[in-house]
């Protein structure tokens, strides 16, 4: 049973300026804190659901991609005149004819100093980079006819050298881009001042060397996306998957030379994203260049094989980590020297170098030690771009963290927790400036830690441990705590250049029956963003929850905003309407004070009416202000105008991350002659402030841990060394199924962030940033009696026996 | 050249008749011939199981099966499912349980249950564990899913469903 955290618990502290007023109604009561199941689960469990995949539109042409069979090749020839005269086939174009149409772009942002790509086109042109990289599209009146004429395309291709080793092209004898110089896409180090003498002064140095296999998100519905080109109006209309509308209304504008409003994006039922849909994809903008080419809807939907070989992919990081400490374990000093390797381009418009850069900001996040040096390199190679995908960075920096927490404390004879506990940052010390430059608003690390503690009944588990060890049975407890990146401001992004909203809006109407429609720029991807705004919108205007309809995911109708990434949806777009409920509440009190010629003072929207604040009589429905209000306003004083809609918009100013933390637990069991690992089970502890409902944010939490854990056990994308893709199928890249997961137990600590109102932090990416860590702490807990240790992702049995020098 | 067959299959309890195609596939005849977009496609390899449909009674991917190779047969998709209320309790259960996110795998994951439900009414929560291991849920990481259908069963199981 999971703990649940008693609503009071819940309400958000007032900010220090509105402590004098009386408790707003939003504080105390209504649905926050609330396990509300969502109502719009119903479509999707009746199969009445839309994904872009389900669309069909009048004249629709489907669209499929020609793709380089090498990771790095000049092309020779390429001839589309055979395919051109297939059954059904309507057009074939190359990345010459589709460049006419579409421009193309430049990876970087100017926050990451020095950060370089060269431009890339929707469909490559002369060469290609990796594998599966688009040289030509053919367009059909089937998606099969089309699929049919790929073999009539004739292509000759003078094959290059592939780099595809990290060292490889950070040694540069090979430039995949010679115009740039060498194979650097970007670079960054740090060190504090004294981070040499507390290396020098140190009892004890420990250094180990992390590997971090590729992986990628895999989202059950493959990227989509349907372009609606109207040629009468020079407009677009886009269905897509994505988690980022009103970017991609930008980005199509731009790049396709036709004015922003005239582009509408909609999103509908999406997939599963989890970072693998906030990217430009060079496909995706072939197939809106080729509706404005042949003026008709165009479609294009990857089928399993193309999202393995061109989703983004994620990690593939090689990180040596060195830990200074004093002999009775105080952490002085991180140092942390990381190469990772992106593919051929950084990807746009978010760049490829993030990563890698949330790795230096983050490792040792925990911790209270002063000093700190960091070195970076993000270099190119010849497989398939790498990018922002779930947690974005924080697995790699964890599991290197804790790994290396861990080698420290058994070396010092310390037990794991008892070494974390003498070195997180005490709870009292906020706000805390971290040496790599990131601020803390206020965590709660040491409270985590004891809850997860006497959760997991850690001291049961070190005596069962011990117990079955002296049977042979190799049980490992592995901890890994972790600071996130949520709520992100416009320091992400926006101050490099890039036109992606930090903000986000809400535009809240009450509707003449008395129901309240809430429109939200944040999107929906299965995460409960409509539910849970449903939830903060009645608390907000003071109806029943099954009064509010949410509308998310289309630029031509919501307030404009930055969509779903970086845990940013609750925090930043639930503040936006709040605020915007509380606006069209104060609104509807004007209305009901000048019908009931009451002080508005005195007047509370309470249970779907207008009531007494006092005595809680109910005074006037909201029905009937809304009949007032849209049809009978004749009937109101003259000067009075009903606005029975408010928008309000929100970002996060004063820090430039709010940072959640938490702290998760494994307990595994190693069989020693195959090498495989049972997961027996799985804890964790976090604080993301005020949880708006438990339920939604409990399952967040477990599907992000379970993701964790499949890039821990399972998942990789394994290239040959000549850049080709071995493991292009769900039968042979390994996603975590039923019977690979433990039972998860969740809690939570609550420390509400005083940036909002609403007190919301961020939730989506914590399971996936702390499992790996935990996991590997966990393997290497079991295998430490056998001298036996791991520390490259994935742990499969060949890895674990190689360890045990069993093969 | 393409080769057609006439086909007449039983979906949902309605026959229908069709030229269809020697190669199209089930799901895809399903999804593209009668708009019933409810099964899904993601792996197209018999692996994920988002396809998941019934074919006189028993479940498989509709990905590995023909549209011809139905010719006579019933089949019963989430959408038949649903109308004729035979999981209401399930999908209520995962409703309430928050058993889905994305819900992309949901009307695979339902029919897979359900089958579970009706031939397995003793089934273990290990038991059930094994039973759904052919269906690939991304999102939730299978905990609430198999809390629900444990729910469903515990429930059945007393009302004499099962």
């Amino acid at each position: 049973m999971n703990e649940r955290v008693a609503p009071e618990r819940l309400a958000p502290e007032p900010r220090a300026e509105e402590r004098k007023a009386p408790p707003a109604q939003t504080a105390a009561t209504g649905y926050i804190g609330a396990s509300v199941p969502r109502a719009n689960a119903k479509r999707l469990l009746e199969g009445r659901g839309c994904y872009v995949d389900d669309l069909k539109l009048p004249r629709l042409a489907h669209v499929v991609f020609f793709r380089s069979p090498h990771a790095h090749a000049r092309i020779r020839k390429l001839d589309l005149s055979r395919a051109r005269t297939q059954p059904g086939v309507l057009a074939a174009f190359d990345g010459r004819a589709i460049a006419e149409y579409c421009s193309p772009w430049v990876g970087v942002l100017g926050h990451l100093k020095g950060i370089k790509s060269p431009p890339q086109h929707a469909v490559a042109i002369e060469r290609a980079c990796s594998q599966g990289e688009a040289v030509a599209a053919i367009v059909a009146e089937t998606r099969a006819q089309a699929e049919d004429a790929l073999q009539h395309v004739e292509a000759e291709w003078e094959e290059l050298p592939a780099v595809t080793g990290m060292e490889e092209a950070l040694a540069g004898r090979t430039v995949i881009h010679p115009e740039l110089g060498d194979n650097i896409c970007f670079r960054r180090e740090l060190a504090t001042e004294g981070v040499e003498q507390a290396f020098a002064a140190a009892d004890l140095v420990v250094e180990e060397t992390f590997g971090f296999g590729r992986h990628t998100g895999v989202t059950l519905e493959g990227r989509s996306i349907l372009a609606d080109y109207n040629a009468a109006e020079h407009s677009l209309t886009v269905y897509q998957a994505t988690q980022a509308p009103h970017m991609m209304q930008d980005i199509f504008s731009r790049h396709l030379g036709i004015p922003e409003a005239n582009v509408r994006v909609i999103c509908k039922d999406v997939g599963g994203s989890f970072g693998i849909k906030v990217h430009v994809y060079p496909d995706e903008m072939a197939t809106a260049a080729i509706s404005v080419m042949l003026r008709r809807p165009v479609k294009f939907a990857a089928d399993r094989l193309e999202s393995f070989l061109t989703d983004i992919h994620a990690r593939e990081h090689k990180a040596k980590v060195r830990l200074a400490c004093t002999r009775d374990g105080r952490i002085l000093a991180f140092d942390l020297d990381d190469l990772t390797a992106i593919g051929p381009y950084s990807v746009y418009p978010r760049t490829s170098g993030i990563e890698g850069n949330q790795v230096v900001n983050l490792t040792g996040g925990p911790y209270r030690h002063q000093e700190y040096r960091a070195r970076l390199n993000v270099v190119f190679t010849n497989k398939n771009v790498t990018c922002q995908y779930r947690a974005v960075g924080h697995p790699v920096a964890v599991a290197l963290t804790e790994g290396i927490v861990d080698v420290a404390a058994a070396k010092l004879g310390l037990d794991p927790a008892e070494f974390r506990r003498r070195n997180l940052i005490p709870d009292d010390a906020y706000p805390y400036t971290f040496p790599s430059g990131i601020k803390f608003e206020k965590l709660s690390h040491h409270q985590c830690l004891d809850k997860l503690l006497a959760l997991m009944d850690y001291a049961g588990l070190r005596a069962e441990q011990a117990q079955l060890r002296t049977r042979g049975v190799y049980r490992g407890i592995g901890l890994a705590a972790m600071i996130e990146v949520t709520n992100p401001s416009p320091a992400f992004y926006g101050v490099g250049g890039a036109r992606i909203s930090a903000q986000d809006g809400a535009t809240v109407r009450l509707e003449p029956s008395g129901m309240v429609t809430c429109l939200s720029s944040v999107t929906e991807q299965g995460q409960g963003t409509d539910g849970i705004f449903a939830q903060i919108c009645a608390t907000a205007v003071g109806v029943s929850v099954d009064q509010v309809r949410v509308i998310t995911g289309d630029t031509g109708v919501t307030p404009y905003g930055g969509g779903t990434w970086a845990s940013r949806g609750a925090g930043i777009g639930g503040e936006a309407v709040l605020q915007a409920g509380k606006a069209l509440k104060s609104n509807i009190l004007d209305l009901a004070a000048a019908v009931l010629g009451a002080d508005k003072a005195t007047l509370e929207v309470r249970d779907n009416a207008v009531c007494d604040k006092a005595t809680g009589e109910s005074k006037l429905p909201l029905a009937e202000v809304g009949r007032i209000g849209y049809f009978r306003p004749d009937t109101l004083p003259l000067k009075f105008q009903a606005e029975l809609s408010a928008t309000r918009h929100y970002t996060p100013r004063e820090y430039a991350f709010t940072f959640t933390n938490g702290i998760q637990a494994s307990l595994v069991e190693v069989d020693t002659d195959t090498g495989f690992v049972r997961l027996l089970k799985h804890w964790c502890v976090e604080d993301c402030g005020t949880v708006i409902n438990p339920l939604l944010v409990d399952e967040q939490i477990r599907g992000g841990i379970v993701q964790g854990i499949g890039a821990a056990m399972l998942e990789e994308c394994l290239y040959s060394a000549e850049g080709q893709l071995l493991n292009g199928s769900l039968a042979d890249y390994l996603v975590p199924m039923t019977g690979d997961v433990p039972d998860i137990e969740v809690a939570h600590v609550c420390t509400p962030t005083r940036q909002s109102e609403l007190g919301a932090k961020g939730v989506g990416e914590a399971g996936t940033a702390g499992a790996p860590g935990a996991v590997m702490n966990a393997i290497n807990d079991a295998l430490a009696p056998l001298g036996a240790r791991v520390t490259d992702q994935p742990f499969t049995p060949e890895r674990i026996l190689k360890a045990l020098k069993k093969v | 050249m393409e080769e057609f067959f006439e086909t007449t299959i039983t979906v949902n309890g309605t026959p229908v008749t069709r030229r269809v195609a020697a190669r199209t596939h089930l799901v895809d005849f399903l999804r593209e011939e009668l708009g019933l977009t409810g099964s899904h496609t993601a792996c197209e390899h018999g692996v994920c199981g988002a396809c998941t449909l019934r074919v006189d009674g028993q479940i498989l991917r509709g990905c590995l099966m023909l549209a011809v190779q139905a010719n006579g047969r019933k089949v019963d998709t989430i959408e038949g499912l649903s109308d004729a209320g035979e999981i209401r309790d399930l999908q209520a259960a995962f409703h309430e349980r928050n058993a889905l996110q994305c819900g992309f795998c949901t009307p695979g994951v339902l029919m897979t249950a359900q089958e579970l439900l009706r031939d397995r009414p003793e089934a273990t929560r290990d038991e059930i564990r094994e039973f759904m291991s052919g269906n690939l849920c991304r999102c939730t990481g299978y905990q609430a899913i198999i809390d629900s259908i444990e729910a469903v069963l515990i429930a059945r199981r007393r009302t004499g469903r099962l």
